[in-house]
């Protein structure tokens, strides 16, 4: 599968998880599309709630913020795709405590942020066996223009 | 019969439905129609008996672990919703 997501939307998220550096942040991915290819068409921040003295290693959302932005999603016509998170001075890939709360059919970007900077951004989605994790093409695409 | 809402990544499962009719007195009877007709649900809902620590339940907008769990009551004009609880983070 190939996830498309504009530069913007790179951005976006590459800027707010630097600002929540040294803790993890994160949010949802909405988009359109199934099976080899994928638009992430918007990304909604969503706060930590993981307890303030674990946000440097841990995310969490609140159940309720899935059912808001899943019903927001049906109302524009789109579908909760994924979520994206980051990893503090630690590379773009999925821990095993990623794997253990993680869903299939769901598109895990993880994005490692190395001394406030994002460096580098990974799509991954977990096999329907629970076993691991695959990694998924992402694939910019430029606003016209720009 | 009650309804089940099915969160979108797990629709898969359920042939695309977003919401199953499921038979059953309890939501741990619901549960258990519900992965009868879907099987392939059951791994991503359950760890052997127990629900999966990161799967919440709610009837209509509240958590059934803050009622009496999977022995809570439903009538037959419920919603329960699946709601996954996203966490990540490093190891």
């Amino acid at each position: 599968m190939i996830i498309h997501i504009s530069r913007d939307l790179q951005r976006e998220i590459a800027e707010q998880l630097e600002a929540t550096y040294p803790n993890e942040g994160g949010g949802f991915l909405l988009g359109q599309g199934a099976a080899e290819q994928m638009q992430i068409v918007d990304i909604v921040q969503v706060a930590n709630v993981f307890a303030e003295a674990e946000q440097h290693h841990r995310y969490a959302m609140r159940p309720q913020d899935w059912m808001r932005l899943e019903d927001m999603a049906d109302e524009r016509g789109l579908s909760l795709v994924g979520y994206y998170h980051s990893h503090p001075d630690s590379p773009a890939v999925p821990s095993e405590y990623d794997r253990e709360h993680a869903l299939p059919n769901f598109v895990y970007i993880i994005t490692a942020v190395m001394m406030a900077q994002a460096s580098d951004m990974r799509a991954w989605q977990l096999r329907a066996d629970r076993s691991a994790f695959d990694e998924l093409a992402l694939a910019t695409r430029t606003p016209p223009g720009e | 019969m009650a309804q089940i809402r099915i969160p979108t990544p797990l629709r898969a499962f359920t042939d695309g439905e977003a919401s199953i009719e499921v038979a059953g007195s309890t939501v741990g009877e619901a549960l258990s129609n519900l992965v009868e007709q879907h099987p392939d649900l059951r791994a991503h809902l359950f760890n052997e008996a127990e629900l999966r620590s990161f799967v919440n339940i709610f009837l209509d907008d509240e958590d059934i672990r803050f009622m009496q769990g999977l022995d809570t009551e439903i009538a037959g004009d419920d919603s329960l919703r699946i709601i996954p609880s996203i966490a990540g983070g490093l190891g």
